[in-house]
């Protein structure tokens, strides 16, 4: 780790006036890591720790809100969550293990957008809204592809809005990481059915419409029976080749709907 | 049998320590004015040093030094040794190239040692690291066994033309071919036993110092052995000499033979204290672990099995291609010929056995022994074989080994070995009802009706432990011997302190060597205390591995307690005043035949160092004695393991559904403690079996270099095993012990892929059997029920 000073917010408006050439710190799952290999150097970090405003989950109207810095554990264990949007706390609580969701957090995960991680796949699914202090982005916006967002330099993600909906997610861990080598979020909402893959993209997490198109007719695991991904444009390493991965889409995505 | 005695499952006395985190261990220890070292290791797989500039990091606030291969050549500290050496078939010496601590004008794989930089603080040496400038002349690298023989391969080293090390060979191979050449049916396999990373729960760590006033150095180390490190580092690298030389290895957490070797950091640690004046610490992290620590496994072998009249084994033929990485560890040229070939005959009676073994060099990390060290590897090579020779032969797999067990004792077999005891039929024969073979069909059934398919897989290993008789080692290439030294001091008050040459590291030492010695001497296993890994405590010893401490390091305790009884039943005939063959000793208590005169063990062990009650000429005070055992044969465990695995062939992913294993290890001294060890050893062979790969690309990048793509076997993975034991007292030691470090490592590998290649119906998967491997594979296959 390099040198670096550190900077406990306490509010939205501390840490984004004090973030300079920084960066947030949330639950420091990736960051840290990052920093202690030496492949992150920020010489000054703005700890969100402290900011009681980015804490908790409520309901407002027809949406769930969870703000930045609720950890995995937190969601996992919500029962309003389980109630507004059955199925997200499962997923929480499929993120990595008992350390990591003790200070892992939603905002984290979302603002880094690592292609094997849970919540994106979430957040497209159900079309969540992220809310950052200046605006508030669709998710069909928000994520651009690997490890990378519409969030703009100094932008804080304050909440990720769901609308209420049964979230079903399958998730086919990879066995060395255990993040998602293939995980399949569906949902039948307002919005129609909207089926998001994470963890198998080639630029980060994205819709399946062959899926959705047969779903809309058909909401039922037997709809998509014998239909994989495209593997071109999969990724394709020691754990899976584009082809496995492509399988593992179709299987994952009846998984999800016949299983959750 | 005592409560704390022999056979007793006595709780480890050293967990408390460990769990609370109270271990010390080497990156537990500071010394005053500590400096720290950090080593820049090179990028390349391979690659000429045209020059290294440390102006830089010289000039970065708080780097005391920078050393390079030219300063530890100036210094004429030599290179890093290979203990054991091999001849080729023609009778010439094997050809191993020089191994510098610091890289001397090339490097040769990714991670290898250039240079290091010492510094006030940890992140002043990393800093300073990233501040020597190596300018590389990057060359083509090998980076496996098939591009190394390539012709027109990179050259490695100059010393091993096409970067061939050895060509070796063990068995008859004339008789050999006459057997396949009668052979009614041959079974043929192609095997990849994959590279494994050793993966201790501690990483390495070292503390090098020197002291101006006495002119030593002392090094803690992480070492498994460290009389042998501190042998090594004096006379052959050069460091001082042993009188002056003071190597410790404290708690140290895990080993599986990783530890064994005398490494470039350990080294250059203990030189460079005296360059810099300053003690000097390294503690490797994980990703330098993955990279730098030596590897295991990684053979790629053609084997053949030659079956004659009434399904009887007449011969057994292997050619293997061995990777030992860039350069040769301590003992990497042993594993793939005298660990590995002298066990190809398994448990079955096979008459003619010829192995030829090729090593060669490759730009990836040095590979060495890893648990189980060669034997693992030629119990893949029977057990896959036999299960596949029976799948052809259309035999039950447990039906084809029975009718071609050894059953007699002793058993010479073809290939050096000589088994004194065991009893194959009875493990079998356990092992198939505590796992409930009958209710296979049934089970096979259950889960084709869930479409999933299931499959039951059988090992029946065997092994060769408590290595090993000196002159036999010495005749076959070893630079030491392989006895154990053991001192037991009786304290004035009846206590007792055993000092060892044996190392634990895992294996709970302090547990069983206690119990020996409670229930030897009759006292409570808490007046025993057991003093191991400092060579200014013990004066020699052999360390441990190859499951020897039992059999070899408890053999030479026992036999040091044999004097001391001895001596004390000469304190006691003059404290009872009778003749001394008329001493009795039994329970800790000393009798006289006949009477009711007694006196307890703390009585006598007081009288011998009062010395009031007879002459001091005629009988010496004190009660401590030593003695070191060289045992007559090797020990040899096994046993049976039955693994059975459920998949759905939709993606692939193999479930351990059951587990039995069936060992015999000879006597037991903890059963609670030996379990512990079937346990882990199971889960590392299950990690070679469906997880774990080393794995480099072709330019000799590690792509394996952290635990997000290195899969470890985790809790989750595996089943509750079912664990039994048989018992054939191993004659060939006082304790009747075989030992059981290794054995489920062993044992695992093929009883997982012989039950998921029953299970599809093929014998095409190679290991790791990973999910996408498996899914392929069972393309096609249509779960349904057991054929019968
Ligand atoms: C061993 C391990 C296993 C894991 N397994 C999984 C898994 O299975 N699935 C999965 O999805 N994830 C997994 N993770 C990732 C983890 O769950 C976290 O979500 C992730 O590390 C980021 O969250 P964090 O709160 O730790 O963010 P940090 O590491 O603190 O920050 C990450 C990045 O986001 C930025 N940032 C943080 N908060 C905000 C904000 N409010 N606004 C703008 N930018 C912000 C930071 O500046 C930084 O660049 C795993 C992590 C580990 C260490």
């Amino acid at each position: 780790m390099y040198e670096f000073t550190h900077h406990a917010a306490t509010s939205v408006a501390d840490a984004v006036g004090a973030l300079g050439e920084g960066k947030f710190l949330a639950g420091g799952q990736t960051l840290l890591p990052t920093m202690k290999q030496r492949l992150a150097m920020p010489g000054h970090l703005v700890d969100l720790g402290k900011v009681a405003e980015l804490r908790g989950v409520e309901e407002k109207g027809d949406v769930l809100v969870v703000k930045a810095m609720t950890r995995h554990v937190e969601v996992a264990t919500s029962a309003l969550v389980a109630r507004a949007v059955p199925g997200l706390e499962k997923l929480a609580g499929m993120i990595g293990d008992p350390a990591v969701r003790n200070r892992g957090t939603i905002g984290g995960s979302i603002a880094n957008n690592d292609p094997t991680a849970d919540y994106p796949a979430a957040c497209l699914a159900l079309k969540a809204t992220i809310v950052t202090n200046t605006r508030r982005i669709s998710a069909d916006d928000y994520f651009t592809g690997l490890f990378s967002t519409a969030l703009e330099d100094g932008e804080l993600i304050t909440a990720v809005e769901f609308p209420k909906a049964k979230l079903h997610y399958a998730k086919f861990p990879n066995p060395a990481s255990r993040y998602a080598m293939v995980g399949v979020a569906i949902v039948k909402g307002a919005d129609g059915v909207r089926v998001a893959v994470t963890g198998s993209g080639g630029d980060g997490v994205f819709r399946w419409s062959e899926a959705e198109a047969k779903l809309k007719a058909d909401f039922s695991a037997g709809a998509l029976e014998g239909m994989k991904a495209d593997a071109a444009g999969m990724m394709s390493d020691i754990h899976g080749s584009a082809e496995y991965r492509a399988h593992l889409v179709g299987v994952m995505a009846r998984r999800a709907l016949s299983e959750s | 049998m005592t409560a704390t005695g022999i056979g007793a499952p006595v709780r480890r006395k050293e967990d408390f320590r460990f769990v609370t985190g109270r271990g010390r261990y080497v990156d537990d220890i500071n010394r005053p004015g500590q400096a720290y070292a950090f080593f820049v290791r090179s990028p390349h797989a391979h690659a000429n040093i045209r020059g290294i500039d440390a102006s830089a990091a010289l000039a970065h606030p708080g780097v005391l030094s920078v050393l390079t291969g030219d300063d530890i050549a100036a210094d004429k500290v030599g290179g890093l040794i290979c203990g054991w050496a091999i001849f080729n078939k023609d009778g010439s010496p094997m050809r191993a190239g020089p191994h510098p601590a610091l890289a001397q004008g090339k490097v040769r794989y990714v991670g290898d040692h250039v240079a290091v930089v010492i510094a006030e603080t940890l992140a002043a040496a990393r800093d300073g690291a990233e501040k020597v400038a190596v300018d590389y002349e990057v060359l083509p690298a090998a980076a496996d066994i098939a591009a190394a023989r390539k012709s027109g391969a990179p050259q490695i080293h100059e010393a091993a033309p096409n970067n061939a090390v050895f060509d070796w060979h063990l068995g008859d191979k004339a008789a050999t071919d006459a057997a396949f050449a009668r052979a009614r049916h041959v079974t043929k396999l192609e095997i990849v036993n994959n590279r494994l990373a050793p993966n201790p729960m501690e990483p390495r760590a070292a503390v090098g110092e020197y002291d101006f006033g006495s002119d030593s150095f002392t090094l803690y180390t992480t070492s498994q052995n460290p009389h042998v490190a501190r042998l090594v580092l004096s006379a052959f690298i050069g460091i001082a000499p042993e009188h002056k030389l003071r190597v410790v290895a404290p708690d140290v957490g895990g080993g599986f033979g990783s530890k064994i070797f005398i490494y470039a950091e350990e080294t250059v640690c203990v030189w460079a204290s005296r360059k810099v004046g300053r003690p000097v610490k390294w503690t490797c992290d994980r990703t330098e672990a993955f990279l730098c620590d030596a590897h295991g496994r990684d053979h790629v072998t053609h084997a053949e099995l030659a079956i004659g009249d009434n399904n009887r084994i007449i011969g057994l033929r292997v050619h293997t291609d061995a990777n030992l990485g860039a350069y040769l560890s301590t003992f990497a040229s042993s594993v793939p010929t005298y660990l590995y070939a002298p066990l190809l005959s398994g448990q079955y009676d096979i008459p003619a056995i010829y192995a030829q073994v090729d090593a060669w060099y490759t730009n990836t990390a040095p590979v060495d022994a890893y648990r189980g060290a060669g034997r693992p590897e030629a119990t893949f090579v029977v057990e896959r074989l036999v299960e596949v020779a029976a799948r052809e032969l259309r035999m039950d797999p447990a039906e084809f080994r029975r009718a071609n067990f050894v059953r007699t004792f002793p058993h010479q077999t073809p290939v050096i070995m000589a088994y004194d005891a065991g009893d194959y039929e009875a493990s079998l024969k356990k092992a198939q009802e505590m796992h409930d073979v009958k209710g296979f069909g049934a089970r096979k059934a259950a889960s084709a009706a869930k479409g999933k398919l299931r499959g039951l897989g059988y090992s029946a290993y065997i092994e060769a432990c408590g290595i090993a008789p000196s002159a036999a080692v010495g005749s076959l290439g070893a630079g030491v011997g392989l006895w154990e030294s053991a001192e037991v001091r009786v304290n004035p008050i009846g206590t007792v302190e055993i000092l060892t040459g044996s190392h634990s590291h895992g294996q709970g030492h302090e547990t069983t060597f206690a119990q020996l010695v409670s229930d030897r001497l009759g006292i409570p296993i808490d007046n025993v205390s057991i003093v191991h890994g400092d060579t200014d405590k013990v004066q020699m010893g052999m360390g441990t591995y190859g499951s020897r401490s039992g059999a070899v390091g408890m053999s030479a305790i026992y036999k040091a307690l044999d004097k001391i009884e001895a001596k004390a039943k000469k304190v006691a005939a003059h404290v009872l005043e009778a003749s001394e063959t008329d001493i009795e000793f039994k329970d800790g208590k000393f009798t006289v035949k006949g009477t009711d005169k007694a006196a307890d063990f703390g009585t006598i062990a007081l009288n011998a160092y009062i010395a009031h009650k007879f002459s001091g000429q005629e009988l010496e005070p004190g009660l401590k004695e030593s003695a070191f055992w060289d045992p007559t044969n090797f020990t040899f465990p096994a046993g049976v393991h039955i693994c059975e695995v459920e998949f759905d062939p939709a993606d692939g992913v193999v479930r351990i559904d059951r587990w039995t294993a069936v060992d015999d290890f000879g006597k037991v001294i903890n059963p609670l403690i030996v379990e512990g060890q079937v346990h882990g050893g199971i889960a590392q062979g299950v990690g070679q079996a469906l997880y774990e790969g080393a794995v480099y690309d072709e330019a000799g990048q590690l792509v394996t270099a952290s635990y997000m793509d290195y899969c470890m076997p985790r809790a989750d993975n595996l089943p509750s095993y079912n664990v039994g034991m048989t018992v054939t007292p191993c004659p060939s030691n006082p304790l009747g012990i075989k030992g059981c470090g290794e054995a489920g490592a062993i044992a695992a590998p093929p009883a997982v892929i012989n039950a998921i290649t029953d299970a599809l119906g093929h014998e095409n998967i190679s290991m790791p059997a990973t999910p996408e491997k498996v899914w392929r594979a069972a393309q096609g296959v249509v779960p349904r029920q057991a054929a019968e």
